[in-house]
């Protein structure tokens, strides 16, 4: 469970991140945050595993309060909370084996990570990850050789790895185009389901957001505008979140092509 | 109205260029041909009997040299392979020590700013220095043989090192590093996953390269007593055998190509 | 205990694997034949370090303020060396470029012959090719100056003739159409595309030429490298420390500038 108790942000040049953020996240649920570029999702997303830090409030995942949390403290929580990035932030000159394994740092000592010396087990639970996301005849291919989608893959290949109790996805699909996004999004989805982990996405398309959420949290300028069920949201619950009509870019379309 | 477009009524051609780029560039020729001017009368000034004369002369004195006395080239293959090994010891050790200064001098590792700016500033009066100075000072201190060479090229070769590397490091992709922290991997585990293998390829042919300034440099140390070549192409200069010398010459300028060749395709190789 | 599938081992060929063993077999050689080779007296060493130390050491770091004017005429002529040597340089490195660019010559013969002459030229260290010029014309700073040229005529060629190669052909095949002429396509196509990066690797050989020329000393090629030489010899370890002082302001100054005109034209 993860409750956000007041949570301000400011950062150093002065800009307010986030602004008296109360919201309680479940376990299980998939999550989707909406919003325009800059109303804070990136903040409200990194502040989970405390890449960014809150200046205010309380930020309580598993009942602890993260934000004191110092380097080893900081550490332990970040294994349990994996992340996905929009850039997919894979080492690309390393092969994919590698860049899954790198998900079990939080879990290796120092110098068996540094000598390449991991658990059979890890090496077992990484290949398994890979199967789950259909990428594991791309073992030993380099990073930079794969494209953007497969990618994105072994990305959530790598967070699975992890074994985390939740998920955050900071923008996973807006590199990849209609049919891969969906694919992509498909995939957390299932993730979400089969192994009950906690999803948090931030999305900036409308259908997407509706066809993969449970719930949605709508933000704008760093304050929760919106937080309900999917049910409850239609086009002007968007508009108000946007502050502005919906235009053609805000969706991705190609729901019919996965 | 512009200026050009009043020429152009008048019936005047345009300038292509502006007038005033015109003068500059006419001002920053001069000055450079009059610095030359002077360096050439300053350089020249003690020189018996003038340039023309010099160039006649210089080719009857090169003559000397020739042809190179090619017999005695197994008798300095050791001092040569001395060369080689000091080169070699030296660029380890730098390439071992310029990893934490590279690291401590990359502004996106060390986010400590007085830690970065003392180490940039300390490798920057390092560069200054040349190789010959260290190893004058160097055989000061422990007399002739071959560590002050060592140390000479160690310290030069640790100052170029270290900035190339540490740019290298700056202008490497910070995204996997972001994710592998966001995965509770700790410092170290961080630049050995994130970090090294996007410098890898760079830093070994840095490293290559390096190896080849040092075996230049190593050539010249041994003219002030580091050890190598260098001591025994000075001795035989001194006593006016031009023909060994030159032996000695063709045999430096023959290891120089071979191990610029083979570092060239290494390099290819790795990039 | 969880029961968990291991991934296929990597297929990796006879060929990869027996490169990789010799690769390291190489190497291991080298540094045997070097660590034997080296022969380092390190009780010698220490027993004179210990004496020398506190003979050398500080006095390096109170410099012999007497000296200024010997040691200013001496930069002084460092710098005219380099500069002189470098715009030589500069100069003589054009055609030697064009040659060795394979865009200009449209002759693989050519271009081969012009690459090759350029790596024979750098494959001589400066101070080789400044105790040629020493025994050619004489102890004297003008020895310097042509054994930079020449030495920095190598390096130079070598960097033009990559941006002669690098430039938009677009350019060129435009003027063709035209119906330019060679010379007309040279300077109209080519020169403008090519001044910038001239004038910077020029300017950066300047920097390189101020650390080589004040070394040339030593052979008798002029600039700070004589009083070096004297002062090792002398033991004179105040003045060392002044020229130190001198090389290292004259150095970063140039430096600066150059790094700044740079930036300016490129």
């Amino acid at each position: 469970m993860i409750q956000f108790k007041d949570v301000g942000l400011v950062y150093p040049n002065g800009t307010e991140g986030l602004k008296n953020v109360n919201v309680t996240i479940n376990d299980g649920e998939f999550v989707v945050i909406v919003g325009l570029s800059g109303a804070g999702k990136s903040t409200f997303i990194r502040s989970i595993n405390r890449l960014v830090t809150p200046t205010k409030g309380s930020l309580l995942v598993d009942n602890e309060d993260i934000l004191s949390y110092r380097s080893g403290e900081l550490r332990k929580l970040r294994t349990k909370v994996g992340m996905i990035f929009q850039n997919y932030n894979l080492v690309k000159r390393s092969n994919v084996l590698k860049n899954v394994l790198a998900g079990r740092l939080g879990h290796t000592g120092t110098l068996r990570s540094i000598l390449n010396l991991y658990k059979k087990e890890d090496v077992g639970l990484a290949y398994e990850s890979l199967q789950r996301v259909n990428i594991s005849e791309k073992i030993y291919n380099r990073a930079d050789e794969l494209s953007g989608g497969q990618q994105q893959r072994v990305s959530i290949a790598r967070v699975l790895t992890q074994k985390p109790g939740y998920i955050l996805a900071d923008e996973p699909v807006a590199s990849l185009d209609p049919p891969t996004s969906h694919q992509v999004m498909s995939y957390l989805k299932k993730i979400n389901k089969e192994d009950n982990i906690t999803t948090i996405v931030n999305l900036h398309f409308i259908d997407m957001a509706m066809e993969y959420a449970d719930r949605i949290i709508g933000m704008r300028a760093g304050e929760v505008v919106f937080d309900g069920p999917v049910s409850e949201v239609n086009e002007k619950t968007f508009e108000e979140i946007y502050g502005r009509s919906i235009r053609e870019d805000d969706l991705r379309g190609g729901a019919d092509e996965s | 109205m512009t200026n050009q477009s009043k020429d152009v009524v008048k019936g005047k051609t345009p300038s292509l260029y502006p007038v005033k780029t015109k003068a500059q560039v006419s001002i920053i020729f001069i000055v450079i041909l009059g610095f030359y001017f002077f360096s050439m009368f300053w350089t020249q000034r003690e020189m018996v009997g003038g340039f023309g004369d010099s160039l006649g002369n210089m080719f009857t004195v090169i003559g000397k040299f020739f042809p190179p006395n090619l017999s005695v080239i197994p008798a300095i293959l050791e001092p040569m392979a001395q060369t080689i090994q000091m080169a070699i010891v030296a660029t380890t050790c730098a390439a071992i020590l310029t990893v934490p200064l590279a690291l401590m001098s990359a502004q996106n590792i060390t986010t400590f700013k007085p830690l970065y700016y003392a180490t940039r500033t300390l490798m920057n009066i390092l560069r200054t220095i040349p190789d010959l100075v260290l190893a004058v000072i160097f055989v000061g201190l422990f007399g002739i043989g071959v560590l002050p060479g060592i140390l000479a090229l160690f310290i030069f070769s640790l100052g170029i090192l270290a900035k190339l590397i540490s740019e290298t490091i700056e202008s490497v992709d910070m995204n996997p590093l972001e994710a592998m922290r966001a995965s509770g991997g700790n410092v170290f585990q961080v630049i050995f996953f994130g970090l090294v293998p996007q410098v890898l390829p760079q830093f070994t042919s840095f490293v290559l390269y390096v190896f080849e300034i040092n075996i230049r440099a190593s050539v010249v140390l041994g003219l002030v007593g580091a050890g190598g070549i260098g001591l025994v192409l000075n001795q035989q200069l001194g006593f006016y055998n031009y023909q060994n010398a030159m032996a000695i010459i063709v045999l430096i300028f023959v290891v120089v190509i071979v191990i610029e060749y083979i570092s060239n395709k290494l390099r290819e190789a790795l990039i | 205990m969880k029961s968990y599938t291991l991934p296929p081992k990597p297929e990796k060929s006879l060929f990869k694997k027996l490169k990789a063993i010799l690769i390291v077999v190489i190497l291991a050689a080298i540094y045997v034949w070097t660590f034997l080779g080296i022969d380092i007296d390190w009780a010698r060493a220490i027993d004179r370090i210990a004496n020398n130390f506190a003979r050398v050491i500080p006095n390096l770091f109170s410099p012999d303020w007497s000296a200024t004017a010997d040691v200013s005429l001496s930069i002084l002529e460092t710098v005219l060396i380099a500069f002189a040597g470098s715009l030589m340089a500069a100069i003589l490195a054009i055609p030697l470029g064009f040659l060795a660019a394979q865009n200009m010559t449209g002759s693989r013969i050519l271009t081969t012959i012009g690459k090759w002459i350029l790596s024979a030229v750098r494959a001589f260290p400066d101070i080789i090719l400044a105790i040629l010029f020493v025994v050619a014309v004489g102890p004297n700073a003008f020895a310097g100056v042509l054994a930079i040229a020449i030495g920095s005529t190598g390096m130079l060629g070598k960097l033009y003739s990559e941006v002669i190669e690098s430039i938009d052909m677009k350019v060129v095949e435009a003027m063709e159409a035209n119906g330019a002429n060679k010379i007309q396509i040279l300077f109209y196509a080519v020169i403008p595309q090519i001044i910038p990066e001239f004038l910077s690797y020029a300017i950066y050989r300047f920097e390189v030429d101020i650390r080589a020329s004040s070394i040339l000393g030593i052979v008798g090629a002029g600039g700070i490298g004589t009083m070096i030489i004297f002062a090792a010899n002398n033991r004179n370890w105040n003045e060392m420390g002044l020229i130190l002082l001198a090389i290292i302001i004259v150095v970063t100054i140039i430096d600066f500038i150059s790094a700044r005109i740079r930036r300016k034209i490129v």
